[in-house]
C-alpha cells in the first residue's frame, strides 16, 4: 500500500537537512547525481548532463550544477563540501559538461545524465519532484519508475527464459521479500532490465551470487 | 494510514490521539523504527533549525548580496520599539527571514517542506514556543503535526514551486505551521485543519517568480509573511472560526490552480517579479559577475 504514496515518511516533508538554496534544484539534484554514481558503481571520469525546463533556466542560481556534481562525487545533501563540488570534481579530474536542453519534458525539473569512464557509460534520467525527493524514470533507455522509498536491485540481463527464475530463486533462498517487480526489454531476445523493490537491504554476498546467476549481465543496488 | 486531511482528523478523533501522535505511530510503522529512533531523528532536525535561526539572527549575506541582514534589522527594531503587530509576530518574521537568509547564503537548513519555504515552520515554532511555555517534546511534536499535513499536500497536490508555484511552497509551509500552532496551543485536530485551510486559501494563486531564478527575492520576505499568517490563522481557528471550504477541497483547488499556471510563473525566473525592470537589471548584474 505504501509504495503507491509518493511521500510516505514525515522526514520527506520535515527534511532533508541540506545545504541551501533549493530542495528541488540542490538537494534533489544531488540525489540524482548520487543515484547515477551508485548505479555506475564507481566515480565516473566524465559526465554530460542535459537540463530541462526549470532546471535549465535556473541551474546556476540554484546551484543545480554543483549539486549534481556533488552527487557524482558521492556527497550527501548536507555535505559542507557541496558548494565547492565543481572545483573538487575538477581536482579529481572529472570532466563535467552541462547542456541547457530546450526539448520539453514531462516534469519541469528533469536531468539526463550520461556518465562514464574509458570503458563504459551509463545514461539515466531523474526528476526532482519536490522537497528533495527524486524519482529515476529512465536507465540506459529503459523506462522505469523508482520511488526510492524502498531498497531496490536493478539487474541487466539477457532476455532468455529462466533469467527471472534464477534471480527470484536466490532471493527466496535468503528469505528476501519482493515488494514490487518490473521487467522491461527493448526487443525480444536482447538486453532486458529487471527492477526489484525489496523490503529489506540486500547484502553484498547475495548481490555477488545474483551477479553470477545465469543470463545476468550486471547488477546495481539502490539503498532507500 | 491517512491520505486526506479528513482521514487524518478522523483517525485522531476516533483514537483520541493528537495529530502528532498519529504521525509518530505511522512513521514507526512504515519505517519499522522504534519511537525513540523516530523522535531522535526529529530532534536532530529541530537542532538544525535552531542553529540556522541562530546564524540568521547574527547576520548572514548571500554571495549575490541580494539578501541577508534583515533578520538582524527586525530584532534590533523589536528591542528599541514595540512592534505594531506585536512581539510574537515580529519574532516569527525575523526567525523565518533568518532561516531563509541562511538558505540563500548556502548554509545548512532543514527543508520544511522545501528549502525555499524553510523559514515558515521554524519561524512560527520558535516565536510561539515561549508564549505557550512549550516543552522540548511539544516542539518536536509541532514538527510531526506540520509534517502530517505537508504529507497530505505532497501526495495529493505538490510542494514544489516548479510544479505548482509558490502557493505549493510558502502556501503549504505557512498552512502546515498554522495547523501545528493550533495543536501546541491546545486546539483540536479539526481546528488544526481549519487553520490549515484558512492559511492556504489566502495563498492560492501565489506564483513562483524568483528574480534571476535565485531563491532570494521575493522568497525570504514571503517566508516572513507566511509565518506571520500562520499565527493569525491559528488564532482565528482557536477562536472557533471555520473554513467554509473544507481543507481537502482547498488542497484540490491549489492543485488545479497550479496545473493552470504557465511555466513562466513556476520557478523559471521568467515572469512576475523576475520580469520587472529592476528584476531584469538585477539578473544582468548578477550573472555579469561570476557566481
Amino acid at each position: 500500500m505504501w509504495s503507491f504514496m509518493k511521500y510516505n515518511s514525515v522526514f520527506d516533508i520535515i527534511g532533508p537537512v541540506m545545504v541551501g538554496p533549493s530542495s528541488s534544484h540542490t538537494a534533489g539534484a544531488a540525489r540524482i547525481g548520487l543515484a547515477a554514481r551508485n548505479l555506475f558503481g564507481e566515480e565516473p571520469k566524465w559526465a554530460k548532463i542535459h537540463l530541462y525546463e526549470s532546471f535549465a533556466k535556473t541551474y546556476r542560481g540554484h546551484g543545480t550544477d554543483f549539486a549534481l556534481a556533488g552527487g557524482l562525487l558521492g556527497f550527501a545533501t548536507d555535505d559542507p563540501r557541496m558548494s565547492k563540488a565543481l572545483d573538487i570534481a575538477k581536482q579529481r579530474g572529472i570532466n563535467i559538461e552541462y547542456i541547457e536542453d530546450s526539448a520539453s519534458s514531462d516534469h519541469p525539473n528533469t536531468a539526463r545524465l550520461i556518465i562514464g569512464n574509458d570503458e563504459e557509460s551509463l545514461e539515466l534520467v531523474g526528476i526532482s519532484i519536490g522537497g528533495g525527493k527524486v524519482e529515476i524514470t529512465e536507465l540506459n533507455g529503459f523506462a522505469l519508475r523508482l520511488s526510492g522509498n524502498h531498497p531496490a536491485i536493478l539487474i541487466m540481463h539477457s532476455d532468455r527464459f529462466g533469467a527471472i527464475a534464477s534471480v527470484t530463486r536466490i532471493l527466496a533462498k535468503y528469505e528476501i521479500n519482493i515488494g514490487h517487480m518490473e521487467v522491461n526489454r527493448k526487443d525480444v531476445g536482447k538486453e532486458a532490465l529487471m527492477v526489484i523493490e525489496v523490503d529489506q537491504n540486500v547484502e553484498d554476498f547475495i548481490l555477488e551470487e545474483l551477479k553470477n546467476a545465469e543470463h545476468i549481465i550486471s547488477i546495481a543496488k539502490i539503498v532507500s | 494510514m491517512f491520505r486526506t486531511v479528513a482521514e487524518l482528523v478522523e483517525l485522531a478523533d476516533n483514537e483520541q490521539l493528537s495529530i502528532s501522535e498519529i504521525m509518530i505511530r505511522q512513521e514507526m510503522d512504515v519505517k519499522e523504527k522504534t519511537r525513540e529512533e523516530v523522535l531522535d531523528e526529529m530532534e536532530s532536525n529541530l537542532q538544525v533549525m535552531e542553529k540556522a535561526i541562530e546564524d540568521g539572527l547574527k547576520g548572514v549575506q548571500s554571495t549575490t548580496g541580494l539578501t541577508g541582514g534583515d533578520a538582524v534589522l527586525i530584532q534590533k527594531y523589536m528591542k528599541e520599539k514595540t512592534p505594531l503587530s506585536g512581539p510574537v509576530m515580529m519574532d516569527a518574521v525575523s526567525k523565518a527571514m533568518g532561516t531563509n537568509e541562511v538558505n540563500a547564503a548556502m548554509g545548512i537548513i532543514c527543508a520544511t517542506p522545501t528549502a525555499g519555504s524553510a523559514g515558515c515552520v521554524p519561524g512560527a515554532l520558535f516565536a510561539v514556543k515561549d508564549q505557550l511555555n512549550a516543552t522540548r517534546e511539544q516542539m518536536i511534536r509541532f514538527l510531526f503535526t506540520a509534517g502530517a499535513f505537508g504529507m497530505v499536500v505532497a501526495n495529493n497536490a505538490f510542494i514544489s514551486g516548479a510544479a505548482g508555484g509558490c502557493q505549493a511552497e510558502v502556501g503549504s509551509a505557512g498552512a502546515m505551521a498554522s495547523a501545528a500552532i493550533v495543536e501546541m496551543a491546545g486546539g483540536t485536530p479539526q481546528q488544526s485543519a481549519e487553520a490549515f485551510a484558512i492559511t492556504l486559501k489566502n495563498m492560492l494563486g501565489l506564483v513562483c517568480d524568483p528574480v534571476a531564478g535565485l531563491v532570494e527575492v521575493p522568497c525570504v520576505k514571503r517566508n516572513a509573511l507566511g509565518s506571520s499568517q500562520a499565527i493569525v490563522s491559528a488564532d482565528m481557528a482557536l477562536a472557533g472560526v471555520v473554513s467554509r471550504i473544507p481543507c481537502d477541497e482547498v488542497i484540490g483547488a491549489m492543485y488545479r490552480i497550479g496545473r493552470q499556471m504557465p511555466s513562466s510563473l513556476r520557478e523559471t525566473g521568467e515572469g512576475g517579479l523576475a520580469d520587472t525592470p529592476t528584476g531584469r537589471l538585477l539578473k544582468e548584474k548578477i550573472f555579469g559577475m561570476s557566481i
